[in-house]
C-alpha cells in the first residue's frame, strides 16, 4: 500500500505529510504531525472533541481523511493562541472554569471561535445548537456557554 | 485501499468503469467513514467527488435549483435563494446532526445511505427532486424516490453515483414544509418525519399537494391518499384532519426503542398537518 503525499495548510504554516488512504485527518494530526491538541473521543463524529476548520467550515477531523486535506487550510486549537498570548476564549474558559477533565476543551474552542467568526453577538439559544456537537460530560455546559457569551462581548467590545 | 479524486466527471465514471474492487463514493464521508470505522464497510478504493467540476455548486437551472452531490448542508442552509424557493428541503438537510457534521453531509450522501430515517429525503420527495445519476452509460434523472430501494440499499447500479439534485422551479403560490419527531431537541434520529409541498391558487385553494412521510416504513412513503385530501380545499380543519387520517393509514412502521406502532402512526397524521399548515402559510394561505 503506497502512502499519500498531502500538501496542506495547517494553522497558516505550509505543511507537507505521507498518509494512507484511510488515515483520518485526526490520526494525522495526532500521529504524524505530532498536534496532540484536537483529541479523539468518539472516533464516529458525536463528540467534537476533534474539532478542527477545513477552508473555514468547522468540521469533525475524525470524518475527514487525511488525503483530503491536499491543498486545503486546516485550523486547529493549536493555532489559536498568538504566542503566550491567549485567545479572549481561551481567558474566559480559565476565568470561568468552564472545563474539567479538559478532553472536550480544545474541540469547544475551536468550534465556539468558529461561531463567533460567524455569529459575533450569538443569542444563549444559538450557542447552544451551535455547540449542540461538543459533548462535555464534566461540565454540565452552563459555564462552557457562559464562557462563549462573555468571549463573544469582550470581542465586540474590543473591535 | 485506495483513495481517489478525480477533477473530471469523465475521469470519474472512467475511473469506476476500471477494476477499483469495492468502492465506495466519499462526499461528506459522515455516513462512510464511520460506516469505514465500525468495519461495516471495507471497501478497495474510495472515490472522492468532491474535487470534480461542479459537484460543489449550487445553480440555477430552468428557474429551479441544481445541488451539486458535495454541497454540505450548511451551504445549503447559507444559500438565500434556495432557502427562500425550498425552505423545507433546506430545513430538513439542517436538521442532520450538529453544527460539524452540516459542514460535511451533503443531501445527496443522505439519499444514497437509504436509511428510512434520513430527514432530507422525505422534504426531498415532496418537492418532486430530481437525481442526476452518473455512470458509465452517461448519465439519467430519477426522481429521488426511485433511489433508495430499502435500508441500506440503492437501486444505483454498478459504477454509477448520484452527482447532483434537481429542485424543480417552485411555483406561485407555493411553499414546502419538513417535520420530524425526535425525543431530544436536537442531534437525534426521526422517529417520523413528514415533508409537504403544495399549491395554492389566487382565492387560496389547495391547487396541488405532495406529501411523504419518513421512518414509518423502509422507504419513504408518498401518501397520495394525504395529497387528495388537501387538493381542491382551502387546507382548512377539515381537510388536514383527513390529510392526518391518510398518513396514520399510510404508515407502516416499526416497534423499536425510538418509537411503538401507535406512537409512530399517530405522529404521522400530526406531524403531516402541522407540516401541510407551515407550507400553506408559506404559500401565502
Amino acid at each position: 500500500m503506497s502512502k499519500i503525499h498531502v500538501t496542506t495548510k495547517i494553522n497558516g504554516d505550509p505543511t507537507e505529510f505521507l498518509c494512507e488512504p484511510d488515515e483520518t485527518l485526526l490520526d494525522v494530526l495526532r500521529d504524524r504531525l505530532g498536534m496532540t491538541g484536537s483529541k479523539e473521543g468518539c472516533g464516529t463524529g458525536d463528540c467534537g472533541a476533534c474539532s478542527v476548520t477545513v477552508n473555514g467550515r468547522l468540521v469533525c477531523s475524525c470524518l475527514v481523511l487525511g488525503a483530503e486535506a491536499d491543498g486545503v487550510e486546516v485550523a486547529t486549537i493549536e493555532g489559536m493562541a498568538d504566542g503566550d498570548q491567549l485567545h479572549p476564549l481561551q481567558r474566559k474558559f480559565i476565568e470561568h472554569a468552564a472545563l474539567q477533565c479538559g478532553i472536550c476543551t480544545p474541540g469547544i474552542l475551536v468550534a465556539a471561535k468558529s461561531l463567533l467568526e460567524t455569529n459575533p453577538n450569538p443569542t444563549e439559544e444559538e450557542t447552544r445548537y451551535w455547540l449542540a456537537g461538543n459533548l462535555c460530560r464534566c461540565t454540565g455546559y452552563d459555564k462552557i456557554i457562559r464562557a462563549v457569551m462573555e468571549a463573544g462581548k469582550e470581542m465586540r467590545e474590543a473591535s | 485501499m485506495r483513495y481517489l479524486a478525480p477533477a473530471t466527471l469523465e475521469d470519474a465514471t472512467q475511473m469506476l468503469g476500471s477494476d477499483l474492487g469495492e468502492c465506495r463514493i466519499l462526499a461528506g464521508g459522515t455516513d462512510l467513514l464511520v460506516r469505514m470505522r465500525s468495519g461495516f464497510a471495507e471497501p478497495d478504493s474510495i472515490l472522492d467527488i468532491k474535487r470534480i467540476d461542479g459537484m460543489r455548486d449550487i445553480t440555477r437551472e430552468d428557474g429551479g435549483w441544481r445541488i451539486g452531490a458535495a454541497v454540505s448542508c450548511a451551504e445549503m442552509g447559507e444559500h438565500a435563494g434556495l432557502s427562500a424557493d425550498w425552505p423545507g428541503v433546506v430545513e430538513a438537510a439542517g436538521l442532520i446532526g450538529s453544527t460539524q457534521i452540516q459542514g460535511r453531509c451533503t443531501v445527496a450522501g443522505n439519499l444514497c445511505n437509504a436509511s428510512p430515517a434520513a430527514d432530507s429525503v422525505p422534504a426531498l420527495v415532496a418537492a418532486r427532486a430530481m437525481a442526476r445519476i452518473a455512470g458509465p452509460d452517461g448519465t439519467r434523472d430519477v426522481a429521488v424516490e426511485h433511489v433508495p430501494t430499502g435500508p441500506g440499499q440503492t437501486s444505483l447500479g454498478k459504477g454509477e453515483f448520484v452527482a447532483s439534485i434537481f429542485l424543480p422551479a417552485r411555483p406561485e403560490n407555493a411553499g414546502d414544509a419538513y417535520l420530524r419527531f425526535i425525543p431530544r431537541t436536537e442531534m437525534d434520529i426521526a422517529v417520523v418525519g413528514c415533508g409537504v409541498s403544495l399549491t395554492l391558487d389566487g382565492d387560496g385553494t389547495c391547487t396541488d399537494a405532495h406529501v411523504a412521510l419518513g421512518a414509518v416504513g423502509p422507504t419513504v412513503i408518498i401518501v397520495e391518499a394525504g395529497a387528495k385530501a388537501l387538493v381542491g380545499t382551502q387546507v382548512d380543519d377539515a381537510a388536514l384532519d383527513a390529510l392526518a387520517a391518510a398518513c396514520s393509514a399510510a404508515a407502516t412502521p416499526i416497534a423499536d426503542k425510538r418509537g411503538t406502532v401507535e406512537f409512530r402512526t399517530h405522529v404521522s397524521g400530526v406531524l403531516a398537518k402541522r407540516a401541510a399548515k407551515i407550507a400553506a402559510s408559506r404559500a401565502g394561505a
